[in-house]
């Protein structure tokens, strides 16, 4: 269980994200949504404690998070990366497992095999040797996913995943939060698409700067939470 | 080869090539961080910001050496601390921070009893033909540690400095990452003071990476090909410098210029003129020869 209390951020004199409430259970692929501003990076980014929030605590299985963030994969925004770093597939995949490595270790043979099993997961084994930088925005968002997947972590976090990426690699990374799912994992996926894909989700969470409304998606997706989240009328794609 | 041998029957001369080859490999590994990381103009902050440490330095009967150590990682502080705190943007704080540390320098050498002996001039411009025993041994050292804390830290500096947002989400301990480059660019530049100084030692820390960059596709390629361009730079700028009578700081530096520009324009990968249409476009404008 993933619960999140009275979590309020202030930015440079306004609210960026006031009193947020909610709970994940293990097992449910959360949505969030809302409008660009509406403090949906700011509230995942003041639950891991990247950003100071003013009140509130986020816990996992009732201990802090920021005190277990060997737990949680991060997947952030793709503006957020430099793509022209000079890394290959297998070692951007391998830095899932630099924490369980630890400090002055090689990666064992476990870690070797997790990494591996990931990026044939995600279908870009065979691109391991290729550099970051010569794969297409779809490629590279899946060795992210990898990645998240090598660290076998138990909250996935993930913001904007499907941002310029192609059918193909939509459709993997909706059947891998499939699989998570069965494994009791959260996850947490910020996005914009309000299209059919609303109903992968289990639970879809409707921000602006304040909890619209959570719940699944016939109770949250509402014109009235629609219009109080957006402030304008939304059109749901083929909803 | 009586070439070659000439210059190394000088010991100034050896000294000066052994000083340009260690900081030639050192200034390498630890300019690939700063171009992967896009902070190589805070490289050229700290590098002038280690001139307010000296004064004090002499002033507190320190080796200059840690008076520049400790202003250099000081001025990196200061800067994430402005950066984080308010809107400005990190090119702005950069050029503040740098101008005031390096005015704080030029007023402590006037004002503190006995710092007016630092010879400024020296510490801009350096001179890698004055490298003694002492120098040599300095430098030596502040490679040896910096190459082992690489060895030791590489993956988790990989991790850090390619998604720094991804790695502290994930738990890891990025002030340290960030402390450890600044302390690393900062000994780098009180190891390169004596034989290139803090204008030119940017020149040192970029341009073998940058070269590197476009002709390798992983980070610690770069590290090992920049540290031998590095090093071939030094050697073939020393060389320059006795025969053709020109200062060697900018000898080394404008043959590292031009190894970049061999890369930039050649680079089998990345090259202008081996990649794009450039050629192709050339080739064909030029009239056809009619059968």
């Amino acid at each position: 269980m993933l619960l999140v209390q009275n979590l309020s951020v202030n930015y440079r004199g306004f609210t960026a994200l006031n009193d947020v409430n909610c709970a994940f259970g293990a097992g449910e692929l959360v949505g969030i949504f809302g409008p660009n501003g509406a403090g949906k990076s700011t509230m995942v980014k003041a639950m891991l404690g990247l950003i100071r929030s003013a009140t509130g605590a986020t816990r996992l299985k009732g201990r802090p998070l920021t005190q277990q963030l060997a737990q949680v994969a991060y997947v952030p925004q793709r503006s957020q990366i430099d793509w022209d770093y000079p890394v290959t597939v297998w070692n951007v995949a391998m830095m899932g497992r630099t924490l369980q490595t630890g400090l002055f270790r090689r990666p064992s043979r476990q870690s070797r095999e997790l990494v591996k099993a990931a990026l044939q997961r995600v279908g870009m084994y065979e691109y391991r040797d290729r550099s970051i930088s010569d794969l297409s925005g779809g490629q590279q968002q899946r060795v992210f996913l990898a990645r998240a997947l090598a660290k076998e972590a138990e909250l996935l976090i993930l913001d904007e995943p499907f941002t310029g990426v192609d059918q193909k690699t939509e459709s993997i990374m909706f059947d891998i939060f499939s699989e998570l799912k069965a494994q009791a994992k959260i996850l947490l996926v910020i996005s914009h698409d309000l299209s059919e894909t609303l109903d992968h989700y289990d639970q879809l969470l409707l921000l602006n700067k304040h909890v619209v409304a959570k719940g699944p998606r016939h109770e949250v997706m509402t014109e009235q939470n629609l219009l109080a989240a957006y402030e304008g009328p939304v059109r749901l794609i083929a909803a | 080869m009586n070439i070659l041998l000439e210059p190394l029957g000088f010991e100034f001369m050896r000294n000066a090539m052994t000083m340009g080859i260690l900081l030639g490999i050192l200034c390498a590994v630890v300019g690939s961080y700063m171009i992967v990381q896009q902070m190589s103009m805070m490289g050229d902050m700290i590098s002038h910001s280690v001139l307010a440490g000296l004064p004090v330095a002499v002033f507190m009967g320190l080796p200059l050496s840690v008076g520049a150590l400790v202003a250099g990682v000081l001025s990196a502080v200061v800067l994430s601390g402005i950066e984080s705190q308010s809107r400005l943007k990190l090119d702005a704080v950069i050029a503040l921070v740098l101008a005031s540390f390096l005015a704080i320098g030029t007023t402590l050498v006037t004002v503190l009893p006995g710092a007016n002996r630092i010879d400024v001039i020296h510490v801009l411009f350096g001179n890698i033909l004055g490298v003694n025993q002492s120098d040599l041994m300095l430098t030596f050292g502040i490679t040896l540690i910096v190459l082992i804390s690489v060895w030791l830290f590489y993956k988790e500096l990989l991790f850090y400095t390619f998604d720094p947002i991804g790695s502290q989400a994930g738990g890891m301990p990025v002030r340290w990452y960030y402390l450890g480059i600044v302390t690393a660019i900062s000994l780098t530049v009180v190891a390169s003071l004596q034989a290139v100084g803090v204008l030119l030692v940017i020149a040192m820390l970029v341009a073998p990476g940058m070269t590197a960059y476009l002709l390798v596709k992983e980070l610690h390629q770069m590290m090992i090909l920049g540290g031998c361009l590095g090093a071939f730079a030094s050697i073939v700028g020393m060389y320059l410098s006795y025969y053709l009578d020109i200062p060697s700081g900018s000898a080394i530096v404008l043959v590292a210029f031009g190894l970049f520009l061999l890369a930039f324009f050649f680079s089998p990968s990345q090259g202008i003129l081996t990649q794009s249409g450039f050629v192709k476009d050339i080739l064909l404008k030029l009239p056809k020869r009619s059968s």
